[in-house]
């Protein structure tokens, strides 16, 4: 079925009966070409790409709860290219071109949002960093724009400029950069590669793999034994628990990320925004919440639950930076398991099992990712080879020492 | 959370800093043969439980203690909490 | 009017004045804003948020979805204010929101027109053509339809204050359950902290007209509530939102210190955020009541019955002066006797269970439905479909709905808690492991009868004592109702091709849960999320609970299987002012101060933030214009005589015992053991991925004793470090370490004439020769006749240079000698800037390239990682990746025309190469003016730089617009011999 205006006019005419499931509801199969465990964005994403891509439509998708329910469905709907080093940056890019062109891919309105994001300087040393951020941006035609304060103030006049303790001393601005409806993303791309045959199997957890002669053919599942060509895991928070099965131990800690949202309000932030000198991110749903997020608790967790230091933390950067934040209320707040991998950047990799192939580590970053994630993910399952900007995600990058740490923290996962 | 500091009695977890997986206390003999491939175990891999889990906090804002938490991921509930030097001296660790 | 001549815990002696869209009223003291507005006959109270349907309210309480208003203006504006929790003050000014131009006359009301379009989730299937239109025209129009109230972008002008609280137990409802456990813990001796969100203790028996013993419910509740408050071990919280239950028996909790006045007082706060640790805690949360879902119920007039009762019994408010109650249970009975006891007329009680009880005094209509409702602007008649299938007419002014009543059982659920289904009252009940310490006690578990509540709520004071190892006997506590739940569930009336609203502030009605069935979103969160069912501002808490229960009938399974979404805090929403507390504006986080700083303020100088420092960034002078002038300036004066700058944030690190050096051996990548006393090394310390971490020295003060310097950013990461180093790693070690950062004062006194000032400084029986005190040297001495001193013969700045330091409080002092002893050498203070000048003219790293990304090999450094010795880091640098004969190296940079601007963060490129990310050969780290060169200089990491001295590239920053010919060269652009710091 496709979805447009037209549609609706006509549906809404005759009593909205014909509208059919998004995806369907199959019971699995003996045996797939190829398996992705996980049925969140990034492994919805893949199937998606490997039907329409690669022409791998024998293919099934198995989630453990429902679709889309983890990361997908909890995060702080920011999509962005702005990263600093090379192993990285046309990744990211590679899929803000993808965003960009998403619902007419999926024929699905997943709400890509090209608002910008403009990620605020407060010390000379952090704007040049952000200048060799910037070029480095420029370079891999991603673009970037350093605004100064006085720019800054024009578009966000009612930020912290006269009484900071960190005064705004410029920006660095990524126009398409932006938010998407995040749980449309998980339905558009199931909806997708159901309409080519992937069978979406909800309620379906992976208990274990069968290895036989170092090859992967299949897995142990709640709803049975299913038999697989390939084997691909994308389960992110869950990513040690997963290959542990597999007998592999990660370069991964899971730990938990807390996001907020408030109570609808008129629009009032036209964009995405960061502070640069504490820990606070911020835009605006187009319901009218303000959706925002810090940094992770800093433990090891599998709970999706926080605790009150980041919570006071995360709103004393949104009042520091937005002091007429004081009276709107927070309505909302909820944990994501984040697979924090030790430098910060994911992994998309074969793994020493044939058959066995794995997506993960993608810290809190995951959700800009999701379309060249699924894309590159695809790419190696139906290819066997990485695709050219995931080449550098590999599981060898530490033992190499070719980490691609953003940051400079270092093998301590929660300081990424 | 609340960590029950062996000198220290009951302290918010807020005044300690985390640092992760306790086997960072078995830090392998740097001038041994197989360093790399130890070192690249020991700073890299991970068991990552659902579970029990043994981990390193430093009280920043206190006495300074390392300490080793025996701490649940799934449910945060501590079942022991240890001085980190006790717990390395256990493992055989000296000068 | 509809205030009755009678009742009520309001103060009618009290006339309080306020405004409502901008039309004068009157009210009582003890009234909300919804009791005054119902009072004055004010039905219409807002618009919904997708079709803008008129709305009155449908609670009394904080779980109300219509009733949302803006209070007060400017800086104080508060959006989506519940008015049925807003309390009545003097002058208090509210207006509708959502709603444009009016209330009464909405423009986006055409939505509703509109709403068969406009199902759940249709624009996931439309505004996708022409893609550029998203976000130009649809995403636009739907941002400003969507939201609810607005915001002024001013600085919120009231103080909020977070405080911590202990006891043995937390009592989470003052109603009977919560009650009855404070005064039996109290009575025991328990420390003990009552909580409750109104502001008034009594929950439900403030509302109710049963008896307790022979006292009215709301007398008994007084009662206790003075008997607790004047227990030094009990503290009571009125007006107190516990927002969330946290690991460990850690609660939040919101108080409203001054939400109910014009303004705060004088000094006080608005609010406090309170982290409460708790040994137990007792959830008495109540229950809160559930609507029946029928075509057009969501208009002003149709209310939960519980509330209809609260407003006549509790504020002497009748909605309107004909009612009717709709209900499935006996509760829904109670509100029909408690108005005629008031005089309201009762049209008649709609029952839709066939065996419903009679009702003295009015027709009880069994088994019948009410199938739709009449009235633009607020509720004038509803029809009614008897048993027989026979529908009339009822002309009435407001309706009360009862579906039944939800344990409240949000807190209970905020850990790893899942309700659980209990038939009996047809409703959740807390289930699963609930937070560490929790019980849950009365309407909150499902016990609904008064009586009941009371026992339970001391029984589980006892319990949570006992497990304390504290006694406690239950109080007599007086007879109350005991009666059972009879109800018979009814979720929603079929039948209708018109919407019945389940959601009412989102706008979620039967048939948009029926449309997501039909598209297979199912399970509980596919539901929510594709309809927006309870996420709302009251977040689905009278909501909830019948879209279930459609969804259970359309899939055929139990409400049971079909579960419930996460609950999750806060439990009502809160205000994002009283999160962050006190820690806001320059407050936002603490400001160190060097010792130097009240000095430096005499002078003038501008300083910049360094982490939490303040420190002083150039000392501009009178005619100077620009901050370039001053630091050439600074720069010149300190390389052609003198400087002083106050490096007192440079971390330092006491490190003693037998084993010091032997530790700092395996800190530092380079060689520590051999280092004589008296001496000072450069020390390089690594991560263990063999990353450069920091740098700084190591002065050997004695056999067993160093003082190590950090980076400033560095200084508590390193220590921190260290310590684990001490503790984990080798805890037999002899060695202390003690930060002592905080404990010195330290300058660098740089320059030709250093040696001339400090001997005018230094005690004489210390001998500054360059032989009695060579480059590298370290000691203890003292200065200014016995003030106890340390000095180190180092160098940031490549000058002939020392760094001084005297305990803190000998600081500020110390500076001023400087500065008076030096004034024949015309001493000159140097700020930040010239000191990061000098170092890129010295070609020292610092932050900007210990960037964290950086290995001592492309420092330039790699030879000092010794392999003769185990130290941290050593064996991961060694690994192929980061031994790349092609890898950045750290070189200098000199624009091919001294004028041409070098620009930090430009990246390099071959001549000639393109823009592209392929022909990327680097970057530059640090650039700056050097005034001794008189050019602009740069360091950075170049590609296999060590082997392209002399070579021409181009430092391009497209982002800002430079594009600068550069040479490379050595980084140590001045004296590279060293011969200057020798002298």
């Amino acid at each position: 079925m496709r979805y447009s205006g037209f549609k609706i006019l006509k549906e809404a005419l005759s009593g909205h009966k014909g509208w059919t499931p998004a995806w369907r509801n199959p019971d699995p199969k003996s045996h797939y070409d190829i398996v992705i465990i996980g049925g969140g964005g990034h492994g919805l994403a893949t199937a998606h790409y490997l039907a329409s891509k690669f022409s791998q439509c024998n293919v099934a998708v198995l989630e453990k709860g429902w679709i889309g329910g983890g990361n997908v469905g909890r995060n702080t709907t920011i999509i962005r290219s702005n990263y600093l080093l090379d192993g990285n940056e046309p990744f990211y890019e590679f899929s803000l071109k993808l965003w960009e062109g998403l619902e007419q891919d999926l024929n699905y309105n997943a709400m890509v949002s090209q608002r910008g994001i403009l990620n605020l300087i407060h010390s000379d040393a952090q704007r040049d960093a952000f200048i060799r951020r910037g070029n480095g941006m420029i370079l891999h035609g991603a673009g970037a724009e350093l605004l100064s304060a006085d720019q800054v103030r024009r578009e966000y006049p009612f930020l912290n400029f006269d009484d900071a303790r960190f005064p705004i001393k410029g920006g660095l601005a990524q126009r398409r950069g932006g938010t998407v409806r995040h749980d449309a993303v998980a339905w558009g791309y199931a909806r997708a590669a159901d309409s080519r045959g992937v069978d979406i199997i909800q309620n379906c957890e992976v208990t274990g793999f069968h290895i036989e002669n170092g090859t992967c053919v299949g897995v142990e599942t709640t709803r049975g034994y299913i038999g697989a060509g390939k084997v691909g895991v994308a389960v992110a928070g869950n990513s040690s628990r997963v290959m542990a099965q597999a007998g592999m131990r990660l370069p991964i800690e899971s730990h938990v990320l807390q996001a907020f949202v408030t109570e609808g309000l008129k629009p009032v932030l036209p964009g995405v925004i960061t502070f640069g000198a504490g820990h606070f991110y911020c835009s605006q749903s187009d319901k009218g919440g303000l959706v925002f997020g810090g940094d992770i608790d800093g433990y090891n967790s599998y709970a999706q639950r926080g605790n009150l230091p980041v919570i006071e933390d995360v709103a004393e950067g949104g009042m520091a930076l937005f002091p007429g934040l004081g009276r709107v209320r927070l309505l909302r707040m909820w944990g994501g398991v984040m697979d924090m991998s030790m430098d910060g950047s994911p992994i998309i990799d074969r793994t020493h099992i044939d058959g066995l192939y794995f997506n993960g580590g993608w810290c809190y970053g995951g959700f800009k990712a999701t379309p060249a994630s699924g894309w590159c993910f695809a790419h190696l399952l139906a290819t066997d080879t990485p695709h050219d900007v995931a080449k550098a995600y590999r599981f060898d990058r530490f033992r190499r020492g070719r980490m691609i740490d953003e940051k400079g923290m270092g093998a301590q996962p929660n300081l990424h | 959370m609340i960590i029950n500091h062996p000198l220290l009695g009951p302290c918010d977890a807020q005044e300690f800093t985390y640092l992760g997986d306790a086997r960072l206390i078995d830090r392998p003999d740097g001038m041994a043969g197989d360093a790399e491939d130890a070192f690249y175990h020991y700073a890299y891999l991970r068991d990552n439980p659902a579970g029990e889990h043994r981990e390193l906090w430093f009280h920043e804002q206190g006495d300074r203690s390392w300490l080793v938490v025996t701490r649940n991921t799934v449910t945060h509930q501590i079942t022991s909490v240890e001085l980190a030097r006790d717990v390395a001296r256990k493992q055989g660790r000296g000068v | 009017m509809n205030r009755l001549p009678t009742g009520g815990q309001i103060d009618r002696t009290t006339r309080l004045r306020f405004t409502f869209d901008g039309l004068p009223y009157y009210g009582h003291a003890g009234d909300t804003l919804a009791s005054a507005l119902l009072a004055n006959g004010v039905r219409l109270m807002g618009r919904s948020f997708k079709y803008h349907r008129p709305r009155g309210v449908l609670s009394a309480g904080s779980e109300e979805p219509n009733a949302l208003v803006q209070l007060r203006k400017g800086g104080r504006q508060e959006p989506n204010t519940r008015a049925t929790v807003a309390e009545l003050f003097d002058g208090l000014d509210a207006a509708s929101q959502n709603a444009w131009p009016g209330l009464k006359l909405d423009a986006l009301a055409i939505n509703d027109r509109l709403s068969n379009f406009l199902t759940a989730g249709f624009y996931y299937k439309t505004f996708m053509w022409p893609a550029a239109f998203w976000e130009k025209l649809y995403e636009p129009i739907i941002r400003r339809a969507a939201g609810l109230g607005a915001i002024t972008t001013d600085a919120d002008p009231d103080g909020y204050d977070r405080g911590f609280l202990h006891c043995d137990l937390l009592i989470i409802g003052a109603g009977p359950a919560g009650l009855a456990a404070a005064l039996t813990a109290g009575r025991a001796g328990a420390c003990v902290i009552l909580a409750d969100e109104d502001f008034c203790m009594g929950g439900r028996l403030n509302v109710e007209t049963h008896a307790l013993g022979d006292q009215s419910g709301a007398d008994w509740a007084a009662g206790v509530v003075a008997e607790l408050a004047s227990l030094p071990n009990v503290r009571l919280l009125a007006r107190t939102t516990v927002l969330g239950a946290f690991d460990h028996g850690i609660y939040a909790a919101v108080e409203r210190v001054a939400d109910h006045l014009g303004q705060p007082e004088q000094g006080k706060p608005r609010q406090i955020l309170w982290r409460i640790y708790s040994g137990r805690a007792v959830l008495c949360a109540g229950a809160i009541e559930r609507p029946i879902a029928f075509a057009n119920n969501d208009r002003p007039g149709i209310m939960l019955a519980g509330a209809m009762r609260a407003y006549v019994n509790r504020w002497a408010v009748t909605p309107a002066q004909t009612v009717a109650v709709f209900t499935n249970n006996d509760d829904g009975h109670r509100t029909a006797r408690d108005l005629m006891a008031q005089g309201v007329d009762v049209a008649a009680i709609i029952d839709t269970r066939a065996d419903a009880p009679a009702c003295d005094g009015v027709q009880v209509m069994a088994g019948a439905q009410v199938v739709d409702s009449s009235g633009r602007l607020g509720l004038k008649s509803i029809t009614v479909r008897q048993a027989n299938g026979q529908e009339h007419r009822l002309s009435i002014g407001a309706l009360g709905v009862s579906g039944g009543w939800n344990p409240n059982v949000a807190l209970s659920s905020h850990q790893r808690g899942r309700p659980e289904w209990d038939d009996a009252i047809a409703a959740f009940v807390p289930g699963g492991a609930l937070p560490q310490g929790m019980q849950v006690a009365g309407a909150a578990l499902g016990q609904f009868s008064t009586q009941g509540a009371l026992a339970a709520g001391a029984g589980a004071a006892i319990q949570a004592l006992s497990d304390l190892g504290k006694t406690a006997q239950a109080p007599d506590l007086p007879m109350a109702e005991d009666g059972e739940v009879r109800i018979t569930p009814f979720w929603h009336v079929g039948g209708t091709k018109a919407r019945a609203w389940l959601d009412f502030q989102n706008d979620v009605t039967v048939k948009d849960v029926t449309l997501a069935h039909q598209e297979g979103f199912r399970s509980v969160e596919h539901l929510k999320r594709y309809t927006t069912l309870g996420m709302a501002t009251d977040q689905g808490k009278t909501s909830n609970m019948g879209g279930l229960a459609v969804m259970a009938e359309l899939t055929g399974q139990s409400i049971a299987q079909t579960g419930t979404t996460m609950f999750r805090p806060p439990y009502t929403p809160v205000a994002l002012g009283a999160l962050a507390g006190r820690s806001v504006g320059r407050d936002f986080r603490p400001t160190r101060l060097t010792p130097s700083h009240a000095w430096a303020v005499e002078q003038g100088a501008v300083f910049v933030e360094a982490g939490m420092w303040l420190r002083a960034q150039y000392f501009p002078r009178t005619g100077e214009t620009g901050w370039r002038q001053s630091v050439d300036r600074e720069v010149r004066a300190t390389r052609g005589s003198v400087g002083v700058c106050d490096v007192t944030t440079l971390g330092k690190i006491d490190v003693q015992g037998r084993d010091a050096a032997a530790f700092l051996n395996r800190i530092y990548c380079n060689g520590f053991a051999k280092l004589a006393v008296g001496r000072v090394r450069y020390g390089l310390m690594l991560r263990e991925d063999g990353i450069a971490m920091d740098d700084g020295t190591a002065a050997r003060l004695a056999d067993d004793h160093f003082v190590v310097t950090t980076t400033t950013a560095n200084a508590v990461a390193v220590f921190r470090h260290m310590e684990f180093a001490r503790q984990c790693l080798w805890p037999d070690m002899d060695v202390q370490l003690i930060s002592t950062t905080e404990a010195w004062a330290q300058f660098a006194v740089a320059g030709p004439q250093s040696r001339a000032l400090l001997q005018k400084i230094v005690d004489s029986e210390f001998d500054l020769s360059n032989d009695g005190f060579p480059f590298m040297a370290c000691g203890e001495i003292t200065v200014c006749s016995g003030c106890p001193a340390r000095l180190f013969r180092i160098s940031f700045s490549g000058e002939l240079a020392y760094e001084i330091a005297v305990p803190t409080r000998y600081g500020d002092a110390l500076m001023r000698r400087l500065m008076d002893a030096g004034r024949e050498f015309d001493v000159t203070p140097y700020g930040t800037e010239a000191l990061g000048v000098m170092r890129i003219e010295k070609g020292h790293a610092a932050g900007n390239e210990l960037n964290g990304q950086t290995t001592a090999l492309n420092l330039g450094m790699g030879r000092m990682v010794s392999d003769k010795k185990d130290s941290i880091g050593a064996v991961l640098s060694r690994r192929e990746g980061l031994q790349e004969e092609n890898g950045l190296r750290m070189v200098g940079f000199m624009p091919t025309s001294p004028q041409d601007r070098v620009i930090a963060g430009a990246h390099l490129l071959e001549k000639g190469a393109a823009l592209r990310a392929a022909n990327d050969l680097g970057y530059v780290t640090s650039a700056c003016y050097s005034p001794t060169l008189d050019s602009y200089i740069a360091i950075g990491f170049l590609k296999a730089g060590d082997t392209r001295l002399g070579d021409v590239l181009r430092a391009a920053s497209p982002l800002t617009g430079h594009d600068t010919e550069v040479t490379v060269v050595s980084p140590h652009f001045v004296d590279p011999d060293g011969g200057r710091l020798r002298a």
